[in-house]
């Protein structure tokens, strides 16, 4: 008996949804791999998560007058990350009730929005499909599209890498060096937008997040280098998007009425897997390193 | 110098030699990180020049290089203390880091300079305080400054630490030609390496030697009311006398405002 056609149930690769779900999700995975290992580095991951929210609303009014959810949710973060620069958040410190009231609103504008178009119009899975992702439902006709977006986001970052790491150590440093650190933030903040963006129409605006900062912090565990960490997290998200998909369509094929579990659940509790069994070697790694190090120490000149 | 309306720092006037260790010494809230932002070129004066290398205005790498107070990396961020010491070399451009021989003989020199071979793979979100002090110090160096600017590079550090980064600095300032310019909120780490201290207090300045400045008549008339500077065990300690004070009153100093600087 062929072990293959157990663990990939028949049809996976010649479905033509799944084959967008792969190349959506591969190209997702990195961009936001590739983001995210910034965002961690420069302890921003609250800003993903106001993305995430206003995002959703975005999404959620372009689904209500009939435009692609992947339009609203481009238009609104990419203008939030504009606002985000132009009144200096820099971090959640200091503006929680402001941050939280704004983002409150945001996602009572999605629970309008979704309202309005699930009652008024026919797109009766719009609120699952924006909020918690629909990866199988992405027209192919989408695939440009993302990858465009996705290219984008790489070659900005590609360009920023070097300025990007230097503020983060310390902005007033970067800015002694004649780094323009506005236009450095504000590079940034855009292509964590379009990250956050990417990663809610694979795998919703809620969870979106959990690919952004998932496998970058996977990363984290097994490497202390910049680079090393973008190719980890990289890899570690397509392998976690990949997983995910071909579990969501081998329990479809299992269930007896072809309802599989939600994919967007099946990427998300992989890259969950993925981050705590790499959290275990490294404190493994820890404590013997503890009882080596203990010796060595007290040679050292004081 | 006015800040947000406020007058913070008003006639300061130094000047700094190559090879020279300069203390901005005074309180905190006296204005040291102003005065180091406004050579920086961060804070503009209402009035007044910074000149460095005979050249007015604030001037750009590699003439200055400037050690943050602290920096607030997580531990888990993938940047090695190598990785850091290099971006001092190309950090400012764009694109990403091409590796080179030439590169990695550079970093490696400089990491033995500060003596921090030891710990140059370990992530810098991981290293004590004093090693992150000298990283920092590294990465300043690296693109060879004439000018090196700390804001309090002491703070933080334990005494065993403070001593190891005065005197590196001390050795850097010697052997390299580089004046140094440093705040502290208290000059007695210092007193053995600086050339020149410039004590600010109450928005004005009085710059010397130390054996010029740290006198009781000199800090009395810049803090404008009796301080006495008393001499114990090789250090210095800065006592307020009652204010309104007559300079021949002999004011024991009272413990409650004492202020150890």
């Amino acid at each position: 008996m062929d072990l293959s056609a157990i663990i990939i149930e028949p049809g996976f690769f010649s479905n033509q949804p799944v084959q967008t779900a792969l190349v959506v999700s591969a190209i997702t995975a990195v961009v936001s791999a590739v983001v995210g290992v910034f965002t961690v580095i420069r302890g921003q991951s609250f800003a993903g998560h106001a993305f995430s929210d206003i995002g959703g609303a975005g999404a959620s009014g372009a689904v209500l007058v009939g435009a692609q959810p992947l339009l609203g949710f481009v238009t609104l973060n990419v203008a939030a990350a504009g606002v985000m620069e132009m009144i200096g958040i820099r971090r959640a410190r200091g503006r929680d009730l402001a941050t939280g009231i704004v983002l409150g609103v945001a996602l009572g504008f999605s629970a309008l929005f979704l309202f309005l178009a699930t009652t008024y119009t026919s797109t009766s899975g719009a609120t699952v499909s924006i909020l918690f992702g629909s990866l199988f439902t992405v027209a192919p006709s989408l695939i440009p599209v993302v990858a465009v977006l996705g290219a984008f986001v790489m070659a900005l970052i590609a360009i920023l890498y070097r300025p990007l790491l230097l503020t983060s150590i310390d902005y007033e440093l970067a800015a002694v060096r004649g780094v323009p650190i506005r236009l450095v933030g504000i590079g940034y903040l855009i292509a964590l937008a379009l990250a956050v963006s990417l990663s809610s129409i694979t795998i919703g605006a809620i969870l979106s997040t959990a690919l952004l900062v998932g496998p970058p912090a996977t990363a984290l565990r097994l490497t202390k280098r910049t680079g090393t960490a973008i190719a980890v997290a990289s890899a570690v998200g397509v392998a976690a998007a990949w997983l995910g998909i071909l579990i969501s369509y081998d329990t479809a094929s299992w269930s007896a009425d072809g309802n599989g579990w939600p994919v967007s659940f099946c990427i998300v509790a992989v890259v969950f897997v993925f981050y705590v069994s790499a959290s275990f070697p490294s404190r493994l790694g820890h404590r013997v390193r503890g009882h080596h190090q203990e010796p060595v120490k007290s040679l050292e000149p004081s | 110098m006015v800040l947000a309306g406020r007058t913070i720092l008003d006639r300061v006037s130094f000047t700094v030699a190559p090879g020279s260790f300069t203390g901005l010494i005074g309180s905190n809230g006296a204005g040291k990180t102003t005065l180091l932002k406004t050579i920086l070129g961060l804070v503009k004066p209402t009035s007044g020049t910074v000149s460095i290398g005979g050249a007015a205005g604030p001037r750009r790498d590699p003439i200055v290089g400037y050690v943050p107070q602290k920096i607030a990396l997580e531990p888990d961020a993938p940047l090695r203390a190598r990785d850091l010491i290099g971006l001092g070399l190309d950090g400012h451009r764009y694109g990403m880091t091409r590796p080179s021989a030439r590169r990695r003989n550079l970093i490696d020199e400089i990491l033995a300079a500060v003596n921090a071979t030891r710990f140059a793979d370990r992530r810098v979100g991981r290293l004590s305080g004093g090693e992150q002090q000298r990283v920092m110090i590294a990465h300043a160096l690296i693109s060879r400054p004439r000018l090196l600017l700390l804001d309090e590079p002491l703070a933080n550090l334990d005494i065993g630490s403070s001593h190891e980064v005065v005197e590196l600095l001390r050795r850097i300032a010697t052997d390299q030609g580089i004046a140094i310019v440093l705040t502290a909120h208290d000059m007695n780490p210092l007193l053995h390496a600086m050339d020149r201290i410039v004590y600010i207090a109450r928005g004005r300045a009085v710059s010397g030697t130390t054996a010029e400045v740290v006198r009781t008549e000199t800090l009395s008339e810049l803090y404008g009311y009796h301080v006495e500077v008393i001499h114990a065990a090789g250090r210095v300690l800065v006592a307020a006398g009652e204010a309104g004070e007559g300079k021949n009153a002999r004011t024991p100093p009272a413990p409650p405002d004492s202020q150890v600087g």
